[in-house]
């Protein structure tokens, strides 16, 4: 358990240093770890200075309706953006509508939401999926809910940054449209990548690991972040601060 | 005063909507009238056109189990924390419900070129999607400003019949106070009309103040108002109540199956035994 929440705050602290360049950071009531990566980035550095908790009341400072989110993007005046998906291939197309034929999917998931959009407009989308395996990262989605790349008459702002898992960091290469191997998690190998991921990309035999979280970095999420992250995520915030490591705190 | 609601009971307003009506409905965060849908449910509404501004998520779930739906326009269904939506998926695998999916600023954009009586509305974006492929209603056109190949989405004007939501207030003139949800006023503005559940009735004018009038949708735009205290539950509402977590966790174990969705809507639906 305490491995497993240790995981996802290194997810969270690895998270938290990509978003430093931000202005506006947008993330879904959904996404604990990418949201509690901009809280804690804006408390460490106060870039982002802006984040916007979609879907929150208290949390989200549009006054626009809904469609602000959209018109905001499209303005670029959204910095950094993250898109899951139930599959991702090796050129950052992402499927969230189903496995299958469309429209029979089966199983059919939830559906595209704005990624078809946002994806386009928002020039730091980092694709985040947990789950590294075979299953989710495939050598074609069956479904383009967005695609990764366009052509040159295209109108495209933005575009895939790079894909964080559970196991491994890969940046996005637009000229060779390709995956590159970042660094690979203290939990994983190259081997154990390369037998999980469905899609073929760049790598180095000598890929680094990915650096351990600075622990002033994580101090501020243990300390003065967890109220905050708990506030928005409470599910999430019992997982990952167990009543134990509060007491602990507390004292 | 245009609009009788102060002995209309939710069965009544439920009567108002039409077998085959097109009806706007917001996202979970908005505001849902799950007082609404049960009572379109116990009428057993037919072929109903639900469009998900821009998503959906019990409300359709329900409505689409009971075979209220003929077709499903939105960006999602989804239960959140809770998993795939039962009834949704089955009836997606089955092909029992025809779905136009779109993307969330599309479904947008249509409405707003519903509110402004233009025949569509470009969109960036969306290029090179299956989404694009699979919609019967966007075109692609060349941008008429550029010189160059600017190829741009067109999403056709989306006029619901009916906006139907959950609001925390009316006043005895008909106008709702929707707060900073200016997804409401759009989705009323695009359609023919609103029917709106609301938590209470405030005996002062929603123009009495500046402050309050600026989260106000005009009486013009509204149809019908009922009386339904805590109608979005078990949906959270942005005014008021959390989601009722045991209940979500208790419909998720019933619509497993098909006997347990029944059981569902016998004892949630049809003698509407609602927790207060």
């Amino acid at each position: 358990m305490t491995d497993i929440a240790d995981d996802k705050k290194a997810l969270i602290c690895l998270i938290a240093n990509l978003l430093r360049d931000c202005n506006h950071v947008a993330v879904g009531a959904a996404s604990p770890i990418p949201g509690a990566a901009a809280l804690l980035a804006k408390a460490a550095w106060g870039t982002p200075r802006f984040v916007n908790i979609l879907g929150s009341v208290a949390n989200n400072f549009f006054t626009g309706g809904g469609g602000e989110l959209f018109d905001c993007a499209a303005q670029g005046r959204i910095d950094a953006f993250f898109l899951g998906g139930g599959q991702i291939d090796g050129q950052a197309n992402i499927n969230l509508m189903g496995r299958g034929d469309y429209p029979s999917s089966n199983p059919r998931w939830p559906g595209t939401f704005g990624s078809a959009y946002l994806y386009f407009l928002i020039p730091k989308v980092i694709l985040f999926r947990e789950e590294h395996s075979r299953r989710t990262l495939v050598e074609k989605v069956d479904f383009i809910s967005a695609p990764g790349l366009s052509d040159n008459s295209t109108y495209r702002k933005g575009g895939p940054f790079g894909l964080l898992t559970s196991k491994a960091f890969f940046r996005f290469d637009k000229d060779k449209k390709r995956f590159r191997l970042e660094s690979i998690h203290p939990t994983s190998s190259l081997e154990d990548i390369l037998d999980n991921t469905g899609f073929s990309f760049d790598y180095s035999k000598e890929a680094p690991l990915t650096a351990p979280p600075d622990p002033a970095l994580l101090e501020l999420l243990n300390q003065e972040v967890r109220e905050k992250v708990a506030e928005v995520y409470p599910n999430f915030a019992e997982a990952i601060f167990p009543m134990t490591s509060s007491a602990a705190h507390a004292k | 005063m245009p609009i009788g609601f102060e002995d209309g009971s939710i069965d009544e307003f439920a009567m108002a909507i039409p077998d085959g009506a097109k009806v706007a409905i917001p996202a979970d965060y908005a505001g849902v009238s799950m007082a609404a849908t049960r009572a379109l449910i116990r009428r057993r509404v037919k072929n109903l056109h639900l469009v998900g501004v821009p998503t959906s998520g019990l409300q359709a779930e329900l409505l689409i189990g009971a075979g209220c739906v003929k077709t499903f326009e939105s960006s999602a269904l989804t239960l959140g924390e809770y998993g795939p939506a039962p009834r949704f998926t089955k009836a997606v695998r089955e092909g029992t419900i025809q779905l136009v999916d779109a993307t969330c600023p599309a479904i947008h954009a249509g409405l707003q070129a519903s509110q402004k009586g233009i025949p569509f509305m470009p969109l960036r974006g969306i290029l090179g999607s299956d989404v694009l492929k699979n919609h019967p209603g966007w075109k692609v056109i060349q941008n008429p400003f550029a010189n160059n190949k600017d190829p741009i989405v067109a999403i056709p004007a989306i006029q619901p019949d009916i906006a139907l939501f959950h609001a925390p207030l009316a006043d005895r003139e008909g106008n709702v106070w929707i707060g900073r949800k200016r997804e409401l006023v759009n989705m009323s503005h695009a359609a023919k009309t609103a029917f709106v559940t609301v938590d209470a009735i405030s005996e002062t004018s929603l123009f009495e103040t500046e402050e309050k009038a600026a989260g106000v949708l005009p009486a013009l735009y509204v149809g019908k108002i009922c009386v339904a205290p805590n109608g979005s539950w078990p949906l959270p509402f942005w005014n008021g109540a959390e989601v009722d977590d045991a209940h979500m966790r208790r419909y998720m174990e019933m619509a497993k199956s098909d006997t347990g969705f029944q059981n569902y809507l016998d004892q949630f639906v049809m003698q509407e035994s609602v927790p207060a």
